[in-house]
């Protein structure tokens, strides 16, 4: 029948049903029921359905089975979480658990757990853990409600807190019915991670469960017995459980570990014994356990001979006829070979892995191989595997190309011993797959050409030799154009790469390419200018030619008109000045990786440089990636070579000499910029045409130089401040002193209140901020006198304005001078000016917060404190404090719930700094690990050091 | 301390092979317009595979199992670092649960019956975890289910709506 038809019909049919449900008559249940499920049935032929949802609300009170059956399983696959039906569903499914009708129950249960919204764990989650752990409770509701309760943590972990029906759920792995098992095991595990601590007396249970498992008779367990396998599912379960934790300690339980390690070489051995069946249900079910008993094995990471002997059966699957064990074996192996017992042994199968790339039909196993070949590389092996991937490239399926590039790129670095090889490599992946070159790889070619005078020449040869092939892409355009830009002088002595043989050799392919690559090809040009005084003439004519000058692209033209102006007005030293040779880049972590990372989702690449896996405590690190340059705008070229986390340079020397580089670049300050392919920022790091140092600003608050005797009382309530703006300063007898104050980026106001608590007058009242020498170059506080007078009783207020000039240490101190009765008084206070304050909260996804968490992994940036907890570690006190201290509080950000991060930008007036921060809690020890990540130093180390004292 | 991201059936679907979409069900909240666009996505990759090729693919962020029953696609979306095979077998037990009940199951009785294959999946699978792998616990359920059934007015199959476009 016709599509068309089709649709008629249904039309026709859903216009009946809206007229029964729309019908003055009311319909009878049975009716009701009818329709409803005449409009499942629609839904799920592919159409969409908007009515009927409150007739299905209604079957469910019916107390027809029938009925409520189709009502709850219309809501189950029709409603979503959000539905404003769902008050009226919760009414019902109260109910339902209430009525202690076993299989009303179970609709009720099964509905909970398939809507699963937040609205249903709020209104269930105190109810299901009783029907959990009842003693009366039927088996078969034991275990929906277990699973019930897992669905609802999942969805809310929040709104199910672990309570004493922990203890009694953990007790269920003993439970004699199977099904009840299997069902609490995946609740067990999944609690577990959140709250590993709670239940860790899961693991010796569970180890005993295994143990009686998988040493049975494949008779004993009767049904829950598959194709001759004991409990696979349940065996699987326990073996993720026990995935939880860290292997049992040798000293503390031996007895479990030797047991659990007898269970996991039981299952190694049974793989080599005879397949009781020839189903392939038998071996599928008995793999799956052992695959994921290895996986325990490479989780626990400390029995070396399982670790081998594991490695030895995936060898074997690595033959396997199986396309799908083919598969697994060279996953799990990728896993393998990040350890160091089992390393070695991995690489012995390179050989299998590079003809499974080559012979396998199966683009997702041989993307496996691929992985597995990037996991197994190190020193000795990297040419060969290197080389394979290179030639796998020149045929390999379209979607995974990219990635390829970039995992070559990334070895071909890191095991580089000479970089001619390195280059070399690049060069040939730009060659074979240069449409899935991404910016990343070429970028990073240049940078470490840049930052590696023994190449320079030898890449300045190659590109240029490589630029002669008729057509080449146009990313070794750029990288030709870049590179001879900058080196092309190391190659220029050959009458074969004269300097106008280079120029006319790029020229020959600027018609060819795309803008971006035309403006950077000009960049090159300029720079020619400078390095060959020779080809000057013709490269002007070149930009003043009608194609650049009157170009319609903008950026074309600027640089056109801009650069044959500097290459007319400029002497021949402002010239080399300008367009010297790019300094060195800071050394950082390939973007590569980072992109990589991004692309396979983190935590699937191990970075390689971990080498073994650093399964620490801190393993919430898992993701990683990069900084918050959040300081500069992020423009697409911004970041070009990463110079967008370079730390805004400190002002270059002032535009002294010559009226004529003022005249150049003042008209145009941004136009001059692309030195580099395209990125203003490159050219601030020339230095010559930055911003004067801003001037010093209004003369601030002084007076350092009263030498004041030393302060009578100084409480230290600097820490308390830290996270508030408001409250008491100081109080004693006489005097108290209260602060109330506000900051916006690099400004704040702060409102002083002495209150004189006697009814006698305080004369001479004086007030003095003093700051620092040094401190008065970061911060500059304005205000006024008061009041010499105060009288008894009476409040002043005084008021300072605060300007936050670069990042600071030191706080102000508040000295007061006030005589009281006949005696002189002096109190002295630290004013809590922290450099906290000038945080603007930043809020970020989770990719983009570790992206630039891995951006600024440079030692310098970093700075971790791990410290005893002072005070009761109390979730909702330590977000309000990280609120308190000005960053964004980031939810659902580490992988790891328990711990906390934040984001920020932290405002002076010369800079913004970008500061990423993690503080990461462990009860058990009631220590804190603080770690803070910005772009500057100075400012990391004050930021632990400010919120270290909060907890 | 050791956070493995929990992993977790995400939606199970049976298609035809005619891209038909047959039973779907997810566990985690997905909004109509996604769910849509995950199918015909979904489908498409599936039924592009060749038939000795291997039953797992990465697709988006997720997992795909799957396996052919005659005309039927079954499949599943795991996290990856969920087993696959016993997932594998987890489609295989569902099969034999369908045809145990149905009597050596077609596509037919599933586009006839849908609501019963929808309740033995509830039976089974529960928020994308395994409820109880023993066949006859299962069954047993159904049945009793079913029995509840006879005791209310004659049935009203879905059988009645004689539009369904037969194939």
């Amino acid at each position: 029948k016709s599509k068309e038809a089709e649709i008629k019909r249904i039309n026709k049919e859903l216009a009946n049903i809206r007229s029964k449900f729309k019908g003055d008559k009311a319909l009878d249940g049975y009716s009701k029921k009818k329709y409803v499920c005449k409009l499942l049935f629609i839904f799920l032929l592919g159409h969409d359905i908007d009515f009927g949802h409150m007739e299905a609300v209604n079957l469910l009170s019916s107390n027809r089975y029938t009925e409520k059956q189709i009502g709850y399983l219309f809501i189950s696959v029709l409603v979503n979480s959000n539905s404003e039906l769902i008050r009226l569903i919760n009414n019902a499914i109260k109910n339902d658990l209430a009525s202690r009708n076993p299989t009303f129950m179970g609709l009720a249960l099964h509905c909970i757990a398939n809507v699963g919204s937040r609205e249903m764990a709020e209104a269930f989650a105190g109810e299901i853990p009783k029907i959990l752990v009842a003693g009366d409770t039927m088996d078969s509701a034991k275990q929906s409600a277990a699973l019930c309760l897992l669905r609802l943590y999942r969805t809310s972990p929040h709104l199910v807190p672990t309570g004493d029906w922990a203890s009694r759920v953990v007790h269920l792995l003993n439970d004699q019915h199977l099904g009840v098992v299997t069902a609490a095991t995946s609740l067990i595990t999944t609690l577990a991670q959140k709250n590993p601590e709670e239940f860790k007396t899961s693991v010796s249970l569970a180890v005993s469960r295994l143990s009686r498992i998988v040493t049975s008779a494949s008779t004993d367990l009767q049904d829950y017995t598959y194709y001759f396998v004991p409990a696979p599912w349940l065996s699987v379960k326990l073996l993720r459980l026990l995935q939880c934790y860290p292997p049992p300690g040798e000293e503390i339980r031996p007895a479990v570990r030797g047991r659990l390690t007898e269970c996991l070489e039981t299952i190694l051995n049974k793989a080599q014994e005879p397949p009781k069946s020839k189903k392939v249900q038998h071996s599928n079910a008995k793999n799956a356990v052992l695959f994921e008993a290895i996986s325990l094995i490479i989780h626990h990471d400390s029995e070396p001979n399982l670790l081998v002997r594991a490695c030895n059966q995936l060898g074997q699957f690595l033959q396997h006829r199986e396309t799908n064990l083919r598969y697994l074996a060279l996953e799990s192996m990728c896993a393998l070979a990040s350890s160091e017992f089992s390393h070695e042994a991995v690489k012995t199968h390179i050989e299998t892995v590079i003809a499974a790339l080559k012979t396998e039909r199966d683009v997702s196993v041989r993307q496996r191989a691929v992985d597995l070949l990037y996991a197994m590389c190190d020193r000795s092996n990297a040419q060969q595997i290197v080389a394979e991937m290179l030639s796998y490239l020149e045929t390999a399926d379209y979607s995974i190309r990219e990635e390829i590039v970039l995992k070559v790129a990334i070895l071909a670095e890191k095991y580089a011993v000479d970089y001619t090889w390195y280059v070399d490599t690049i060069l040939n992946l730009i060659r074979i797959a240069g449409d899935y070159v991404s910016e990343e790889v070429w970028y990073r070619v240049i940078q470490i050409v840049i930052n590696r005078d023994d190449v320079q020449g030898y890449a300045a040869k190659t590109v240029f030799e490589s630029l002669q092939a008729p057509a080449c892409h146009e990313n070794l355009v750029k990288v030709g154009g870049y590179i001879l830009g900058e080196f092309g002088n190391l190659i220029a002595g050959d009458p074969r790469s004269s300097p106008l043989v280079q120029f006319n050799l790029l020229h020959s392919k600027f018609h060819l390419c795309s803008v971006p690559t035309r403006a950077l090809l000009l960049s090159t040009y300029i720079k020619f200018v400078n390095l060959f005084p020779e080809v000057k003439p013709t490269i002007q004519d070149v930009l003043r030619s009608d194609s650049q000058l009157r170009n319609a692209d903008a950026e074309l033209q600027q640089r056109a008109v801009e650069y044959l102006r500097l290459s007319t007005v400029a002497s021949t030293d402002i010239l080399a000045t300008v367009l010297e040779e790019m300094p060195p880049f800071p050394e950082r972590e390939s973007s590569i990786l980072a992109k990589l990372k991004k692309k396979k989702g983190p935590g699937t690449v191990m970075g390689l440089e971990e080498g073994k896996r650093e399964r620490g405590p801190d393993i919430n690190g898992g993701p990683e990636p990069a900084p918050a340059s959040a300081t500069s705008t992020p423009s697409p070229s911004a970041d070009l070579l990463g110079l967008g986390a370079v730390p805004p340079a400190p002002a270059g020397p002032p535009p002294s000499s010559g009226g004529l580089l003022v005249d150049v670049f003042s008209d145009s300050p941004s136009a001059v910029a692309p030195l580099a392919p395209g990125s203003e920022d490159n050219f601030a790091r020339q230095g010559p045409c930055l911003p004067p140092t801003p001037d010093p600003g209004p003369v601030s608050i002084p007076c350092s130089e009263q030498n004041l005797g030393p302060p009578v009382q100084c409480k230290v309530t600097l820490p308390w401040f830290v996270c508030k703006n408001n409250g008491v300063l100081f109080e004693n007898q006489l005097l108290q002193i209260g602060l109330k104050s506000e900051f916006r980026q690099n400004l704040g106001r702060m409102f002083i209140f002495y209150g004189n608590k006697t009814s006698t007058q305080f004369l001479n009242f004086t007030p003095t901020l003093i700051c620092s020498d040094d401190l008065q170059t970061h911060l500059s506080l304005q205000t006024k006198p008061v009041d010499p007078t105060v009288d008894g009783g009476a409040q002043v207020q005084q008021v300072v304005n605060i300007e936050c000039v670069s990042d600071f240490t030191e706080a102000p101190v508040l000295n007061i001078q006030f005589r009281y009765g006949g005696t002189f008084q002096n109190v002295s206070v630290k004013l809590p000016i922290t450099l906290n304050k000038f945080f603007q909260p930043t809020e970020m996804a989770s990719q983009d917060f570790f992206q630039r968490w891995k951006q600024l992994s440079s030692p310098q940036q970093e700075v971790q404190n791990i410290f005893k907890a002072k005070h009761p570690m109390d979730t909702e006190i330590t977000k309000a404090k990280i609120i308190g201290f000005g960053s964004a509080l980031l939810e659902e950000v580490d992988p790891n719930p328990a711990n906390f991060v934040g984001a920020g930008i932290i405002h002076t007036r010369t800079t913004q700094i970008g500061c990423l921060l993690r503080l990461e809690p462990n009860l058990q020890a009631q220590m804190y690990r603080l770690t803070l990540r910005t772009s500057k130093e100075t400012v990391s180390q004050r930021l632990c050091a400010l919120l270290s004292e909060q907890f | 301390p050791y956070p493995l991201p929990f992993p977790q059936m995400r939606f199970m679907l049976l298609f035809s092979r005619q891209g038909k979409l047959r039973l779907q069900k997810w566990y985690l909240a997905t909004s109509d317009k996604e769910r849509k666009k995950m199918v015909r996505e979904l489908m498409q990759v599936v039924l592009a595979r060749k038939p000795k090729m291997c039953s797992f693919l990465e697709w988006r962020d997720l997992k795909v199992v799957y396996k052919r029953y005659a005309s039927l696609y079954f499949c599943c979306a795991i996290e990856g670092q969920d087993n696959e095979l016993i997932t594998l077998e987890l489609i295989h037990r569902y099969v034999e649960l369908l045809d145990k009940y149905f009597g050596s199951v077609c596509e037919l009785d599933i586009i006839f019956n849908f609501e019963k294959a929808y309740f033995i999946l509830d039976e089974f699978l529960m928020g994308g975890d395994v409820q109880d792998t023993s066949k006859k616990s299962v069954l047993k359920a159904i049945e009793q289910a079913d029995l509840l059934q006879e005791e209310g007015p004659r049935v009203s199959h879905p059988r009645q709506i004689s539009f369904v476009p037969c194939f």
